[in-house]
């Protein structure tokens, strides 16, 4: 058994917070640099170049790249040799916490759908915790702005609309979306397991390096029609017309019930923001 | 083009969809829970806590200044979650909005009728639009934090025109374009 010490859980947190704001990762910025060189319209080049140039002004002017600092989506991946005698959702909020205050990064979280008084501190964090083999204590954390995440759905389909039916869901939610989301938009989908799984998967799909591919066949052949076919809407980026409405599309399956076609599709804007740590 | 506020409507004329600006001059803020505030006011005839009218309202909430900042970074939110208040303020004398994302018919529709202008500036480029603001005070509803009015001083602050007082839609109108047909 090793023992992880609280403070380090709350210090890494902190970090990955502000990091994760202030600087976007680098196969994010060259996916955004590959699209501008693929992009048909002037107006969407242009865009494309004043994105790159405002991550690069985060980068270096150490400031968040997008006021929306997000709700704080916390992939926390325990290892069963780890020992902890503390509450580690309450050390996690209190990394948010620290992150928030001590990066300038703007508190949007709400204690109450209804009556929406502010925290004050952006907490508590949204934390999905996974148990695995080992020593170590792997923590994601990935500021989730509303804007693109409010174009997000989740969809109980049949059997019989399959994988057709899936990719027409796809396809008219990316349309019906346009410029809200701040494309070019990476999309997070995920298919089968229950109606939560869908959605847990979907964000899970989110995070994928951007270049990578599905191993499971379809799932990889679906990943690259939806692609092609969303960059055929016309939408471009922010909406304002053009080739490159999507920087990737990640498809991700689990096995579900007879009756059962859950569909989940979660949007990414171009701040695709996630750092992870493992301890 | 660079324009000033606020509005005039020999300005607003020569606005077309797709004409980039540089705005300088006094900009309001105000977001969601400010634009319900709003149009409370509205609704029971009692004083706005800014006057509206030829003014422009920025759709933004920012990020904390730090100590040597005017303002946080602070980009543009998505103005859909304002169509529901836009149609009533522009009514009572609001010229122009920035935000980003496409408008309901019922704004595109007042867009022409009270002779305003929807602007959109690009979404998650928060670092580079807030080098355009030069001061910034919260004048109204501090207690709602990033949501509060604020009154922006702004030089060369970068839009794009997206719907005009003509009935044309840059993103209606572009998005087509661009549309490959099989």
């Amino acid at each position: 058994m090793r023992y992880i010490d609280r403070d380090l859980i709350v210090e890494n947190v902190e970090k990955l917070c502000i990091d994760a704001c202030y600087s976007i990762g680098d196969e994010i910025l060259k996916a955004l640099q590959k699209s501008k060189d693929k992009e048909k319209s002037a107006i969407g080049q242009d865009v494309l170049s004043q994105i790159i140039e405002n991550d690069l002004i985060a980068r270096e002017d150490y400031v968040p790249m997008c006021q929306d600092t997000g709700i704080v989506i916390v992939f926390l991946e325990i290892g069963n040799e780890v020992h902890i005698d503390y509450d580690i959702y309450d050390a996690i909020n209190e990394g948010v916490k620290n992150g928030y205050e001590h990066g300038y990064l703007r508190k949007s979280v709400v204690r109450h759908p209804f009556d929406r008084v502010n925290t004050k501190d952006n907490t508590p964090a949204v934390i999905h915790t996974k148990l695995v083999t080992g020593d170590k204590i792997n923590i994601l954390v990935a500021p989730k702005g509303g804007g693109s995440e409010n174009m997000s759905l989740v969809k109980m389909l049949t059997p019989s609309d399959g994988y057709e039916g899936v990719k027409k869901l796809v396809i008219d939610t990316v349309f019906n979306t346009k410029g809200k989301p701040c494309p070019p938009i990476i999309v997070g989908v995920g298919i089968g397991g229950s109606f939560e799984k869908a959605a847990i998967i979907a964000k899970e799909a989110v995070m994928r390096p951007i270049e990578d591919s599905s191993p499971d066949e379809i799932a990889k052949k679906l990943e690259d029609e939806l692609l092609h076919e969303i960059n055929k809407l016309g939408i471009g980026p922010m909406g304002f017309g053009g080739t490159q409405t999507a920087l990737a599309v990640k498809v991700n399956v689990h096995p579900c019930h007879i009756a059962s076609l859950p569909v989940a599709i979660n949007i990414q804007c171009h701040a695709a923001r996630h750092k992870e740590v493992t301890i | 083009m660079k324009i000033s506020t606020p509005l005039t409507e020999e300005v607003i004329e020569k606005l077309h969809a797709g004409d980039r600006v540089l705005i300088t001059g006094t900009i309001y803020t105000a977001r969601d829970a400010a634009h319900l505030r709003l149009a409370n006011l509205i609704k029971d005839n009692k004083e706005l806590p800014f006057d509206i009218t030829n003014q422009i309202i920025y759709y933004v909430g920012p990020t904390p200044a730090k100590p040597n900042q005017v303002i946080g970074s602070a980009g543009p939110t998505t103005s859909y979650r304002m169509d529901p208040y836009t149609p009533l303020l522009l009514k009572h004398g609001l010229k122009g909005m920035v935000g980003k994302g496409d408008r309901n018919k019922e704004v595109k529709e007042a867009i022409k009728k009270y002779k305003a202008v929807y602007f959109c500036g690009i979404g998650g480029t928060a670092a580079l639009i807030a080098k355009s603001i030069k001061k910034a005070k919260i004048i109204a509803y501090e207690d709602l934090g990033a949501e509060a009015i604020r009154k922006l001083e702004v030089i060369d602050f970068p839009a794009i025109v997206v719907n005009d007082i003509y009935g044309n839609d840059l993103m209606m109108d572009n998005i087509k374009k661009y549309k490959v047909e099989e």
